[in-house]
């Protein structure tokens, strides 16, 4: 027996040693980046850490070092692969690799590195709550490709009924633009089988035009209707005193709260509830779950309107948490960000949020990049988040398997 | 319990599914609803599970006239139900799955999982089922799975358990085991309803069988006193012949040489492991073995759809390991796939459409650009007839075909040409028995023309009444080699559960 088991116990498979290698490359690339860019400017980097305290990195030194580690771990991970500590090593190479970069940006000078990490956590909120709903939606077996239209939408409604009866109502109008948007969605794929990923295309670019359009027509005309003050951030009483980190992740405004807690939720009622267990069969197999009496439509439909108030929470931050207006498009592309959150995050509400937060670490870098003197064209920093999204996805996640019923309307008989 | 089906009529567009059912079953008994595919024994099941909402006819159960709107009503009525398919969730634990939809839930709604254990455990050792509740499904063999789906239904309690087609998944062992399962549903005071299309099990198992031919029932008759030809002709309609008839072979040169073949799936898993046969011309080569040993991907890789990591593919001595499947097909093996749905048929296409498929570029069909529909058209029809395929007309949509007319087609379209090698996979899978009847008469006339024939089948039953010889598949690996006419089934059964029978082991 223990010969035929050898025989089919799945060895490593070409997809995994696919990836290893090319995990080996990155490093290797990166070492090289490190060594010939990272290593041409002299000075040293100063990252202020609080008020009192820089922490000084010589620039030139540490990416020379950096580049030979990185090299010699590229080597080992192509000679002889790490197995499943590649992906710590990797984490711990690029998070260097990133300050690294830091360095070189910021020589001969000193940035706030903290006020860097604060912004990257303020930033991943509308991603980390697109990606929740994301995640609630294709779990249950819908893929939500709308969710750049819900945020886009919800943003919208938030600025004006926000400007008009004041921040709480605001939220709530968001939450409301987002039901309605996810109401369709829900239609359309349940009750009328359409392709769930046309109609969520559908919803995008009717949110985008609908918005651009009224922004143009109304809030140009009534500019009354598209000014608030954002919610201002709330420091945590104790947590908040923690160096760095009590700035990081607690003097933030109720809608990082918020994230932190939607993560909270999703993760434990996912995996812990009968809701969730229901949830994940209905996206798996929602015929097992039909003939043991499951409401499978029904349950659906629940799932993709909790789904539209998460990301219309998640549209409210940018008028509300944020810039306290609503400008034609200015979700830019977070909903499509928080879709790849969801896939690199393997449909998991806690890997969705540690994707965010490296979406959010590139657009913070991008901010401060524009702030300090790089010579990098600001076209480009503007593009890093985007390319950081196609690196990680393409790269990194592999092949990940999602919820097998997604995309596929249910019929009870 | 006492269940009733009365006057139960369900009607689709263009059929009637069931018409006018009486059916009764008391507790303790095992009634057995035999038919034909399409003969609407899983209608009437879905109807009583609550699926289907009847046309007419009502579900009566102790006396007293029930409606089901969904399934639910029928499991709190008492009514378990096994689908053909398994209802699993396999990434789901056994756990998981059993407790879906009736979850035991502590504080705050959340989920109690060591209860669910517990549940599992308890139902899994009064019935005797040894189950494990933390095993994912998906890493279960069948037998085990649906030993799962039992548990489901006896911890809903149900008075009535339905199963449908449960053993065509199953070994030969594994079925004397499910029977065992069934005699203890049976000793605990349930009902069972057992829908099979197999006349051996009908006899082996029912207190009573109920004959089902296109939506009506046709009779009923005492196991005890029937035999297999007169309840095929019940289901049928006409006398059928069961045996194949056939007479003694006379095997030719070598045909198909395999070598050392092995073949990877997608997940990079090994199915196909060191694989060595040949084929003789005149000769009917069987391999028998349970689903999903490596069978499928044997077949892609003889029929150039699936490449091999190793090994040679060999036809009247010329190597055709990476050879396309046009190449093949040009050199004559014809291939009758095991999904004639996916891969045997363009479901839209016409039934003219889908005979030509394999010839449509042949100078008689077409001049390189434009097809001469007449001519396929006449062809067709020539075929149409010579296969007896009914179809309405050549260019209704193959899919609106019943199942065994499809394989009809198929069949007229790989065999109608000079052979040298057919390769048949699952022949007759969802096939009439008057159909298959035929189907078997044609791979053994195509034998004796000299093709050499290789039939791969999990219908262990078919294989070996088939093949002139038999090889086993058990995890890739061919595991035996044997004489149909001087090996028992229970024999070929154990090859194919991957043990070997004592016999040969003492020799």
């Amino acid at each position: 027996m223990s010969a035929v088991d050898a025989v089919v116990a799945p060895l490593i498979s070409a997809e995994q040693r696919k990836q290893a290698r090319s995990v080996g490359f990155t490093l290797v690339v990166l070492g090289i980046v490190a060594a010939f860019v990272l290593g041409n400017r002299p000075g040293d980097a100063g990252f202020k850490l609080v008020d009192s305290y820089i922490f000084v990195i010589p620039a030139q030194p540490f990416a020379r070092i950096l580049a030979l580690v990185l090299i010699a771990l590229g080597a080992a991970q192509l000679l002889k692969g790490f197995g499943k500590w590649t992906n710590v090593v990797l984490g711990i190479a690029a998070a260097t690799f990133v300050i690294s970069f830091l360095a070189w940006a910021a020589s001969g000078g000193s940035f706030s590195f903290t006020g860097m990490l604060q912004d990257t956590v303020t930033r991943s909120v509308p991603i980390i709550l697109g990606a929740i709903a994301g995640i609630v939606c294709e779990r249950s077996g819908i893929i939500n490709i709308a969710i750049e239209g819900q945020l886009l939408g919800s943003a919208f409604a938030g600025a004006v009924v926000g400007s008009l009866f004041g921040p709480w109502a605001g939220i709530l109008g968001a939450i409301a633009m987002g039901v309605a948007l996810s109401a369709i969605l829900a239609v359309f794929s349940i009750r009328y089988r359409v392709d769930q990923v046309i109609v969520g295309f559908a919803i995008n670019f009717f949110a985008l035009g609908l918005t651009s359009f009224l922004a143009a027509r109304v809030l140009t005309e009534h500019p009354d209707y598209n000014i608030l003050s954002p919610l201002r951030p709330i420091a945590l009483p104790l947590l908040s005193d923690i160096p760095v980190i009590g700035v990081v992740l607690f003097t933030q405004t109720l809608f990082v709260y918020f994230a932190y807690m939607a993560v909270a939720i999703a993760t434990w009622s996912l995996y812990h509830t009968k809701w969730g267990l229901r949830t994940r069969a209905i996206g798996e197999y929602p015929k097992a779950a039909g003939t043991l009496g499951v409401d499978v439509i029904k349950l659906r439909y629940r799932n993709v309107l909790i789904a539209g108030a998460v990301a219309g929470v998640g549209g409210a931050w940018w008028p509300i948490g944020m810039v306290g207006r609503f400008d034609q498009n200015i979700t830019n592309g977070r909903g499509f960000i928080a879709l790849a959150a969801v896939i690199f995050g393997r449909w998991h509400p806690v890997g969705a949020l540690s994707a965010a937060l490296v979406f959010g670490l590139a657009e913070a870098i991008q901010l401060k990049m524009s702030n300090l003197d790089t010579g990098i064209p600001s076209e480009f920093l503007l593009m890093a988040p985007y390319l950081v999204t196609l690196v990680v996805v393409a790269g990194f996640v592999g092949r990940s398997r999602g919820p097998k019923a997604a995309g596929q309307p249910y019929d009870a008989q | 319990m006492q269940l009733e089906l009365r006057g139960i009529t369900k009607r689709f567009p263009g059929v009637t599914a069931n018409d006018n059912v009486n059916l009764t079953l008391k507790t303790g008994e095992v009634l057995c609803l035999i038919g034909e595919n399409g003969a609407g024994k899983s209608t009437l099941m879905n109807v009583l599970y609550g699926m289907y909402k009847p046309d007419e006819g009502q579900i009566v159960l102790d006396g007293e006239s029930v409606v089901f709107t969904s399934p639910a009503d029928a499991i709190a009525a008492g009514i378990g139900m096994l689908h053909q398919h398994f209802m699993l969730v396999p990434v789901f634990t056994v756990a998981e799955n059993v407790v879906l939809g009736v979850e035991p839930t502590g504080r705050l709604g959340s989920l109690d999982i060591d209860k669910a254990r517990e549940m599992v455990r308890e139902v899994s050792d009064r019935y005797n089922l040894n189950l494990d509740p933390d095993a994912i499904i998906e890493d279960l063999p069948v037998g085990v799975q649906q030993r799962v789906e039992i548990v489901k239904v006896l911890l809903r309690d149900a008075k009535v358990v339905v199963f449908d087609e449960p053993t065509a998944v199953l070994t030969p062992k594994e079925i004397i085991e499910f029977f065992e399962i069934v005699k203890t549903l049976i000793a605990a005071g349930r009902g069972v309803v057992f829908i099979t299309h197999k006349l051996k099990e009908a006899l082996n198992v029912a207190d009573r069988i109920a004959v089902l031919r296109r939506g009506q029932v046709v009779g009923e008759v005492n196991p005890k006193a029937a035999s297999e030809s007169q309840i095929a002709e019940m289901m049928v309609g006409r006398p059928v012949q069961l045996i194949v008839d056939k007479k003694p072979h006379a095997p030719g040169e070598v045909v198909l040489e395999v070598k050392d073949l092995s073949v990877v799936d997608a997940d990079g898993r090994t199915m196909v492991d060191h694989v060595s046969f040949n084929v003789r011309a005149g000769e009917v080569v069987g391999i028998a073995g349970v689903q999903g040993n490596g069978q499928t991907e044997l077949v892609d890789a003889l029929t150039g759809l699936r490449n091999s990591t190793r090994g040679s593919v060999a036809l009247d001595r010329q190597d055709i390991t990476s050879a396309s499947p046009r190449v093949r097909h040009a050199k004559g093996i014809a291939h009758i796939p095991e999904d004639r749905q996916r891969q045997g048929l363009v479901g839209g296409l016409s039934v003219a459409e889908n005979l030509v498929l394999t010839r449509y570029h042949d100078e008689e069909f077409s001049n390189g650009i434009i097809m001469d529909w007449p001519a396929a058209h006449h062809a067709a029809e020539n075929l149409i007839a010579e296969y007896d395929v009914r179809t309405p007309s050549p260019d209704v949509e193959a899919s609106t075909l019943s199942g065994g007319n499809q394989q009809k087609v198929i069949v007229a379209r790989e065999l109608s040409r000079p052979l040298r090698l057919s390769i048949a996979a699952q022949p007759t899978r969802g096939v009439d028995v008057g159909s298959i009847e035929y189907i078997h008469s044609r791979i053994i006339k195509e034998r004796d023309t000299g093709t050499a024939v290789l039939i791969v089948s999990t219908e262990l039953d078919e294989v070996m009444a088939l093949s002139d010889r038999l090889l086993v598949m058990y995890r890739g690996k061919i595991v035996a080699d044997l004489d149909p006419k001087v090996t028992s089934a229970m024999d070929v059964g154990l090859y194919m559960a991957g043990s070997r029978p004592s016999n040969t082991v003492n020799a």
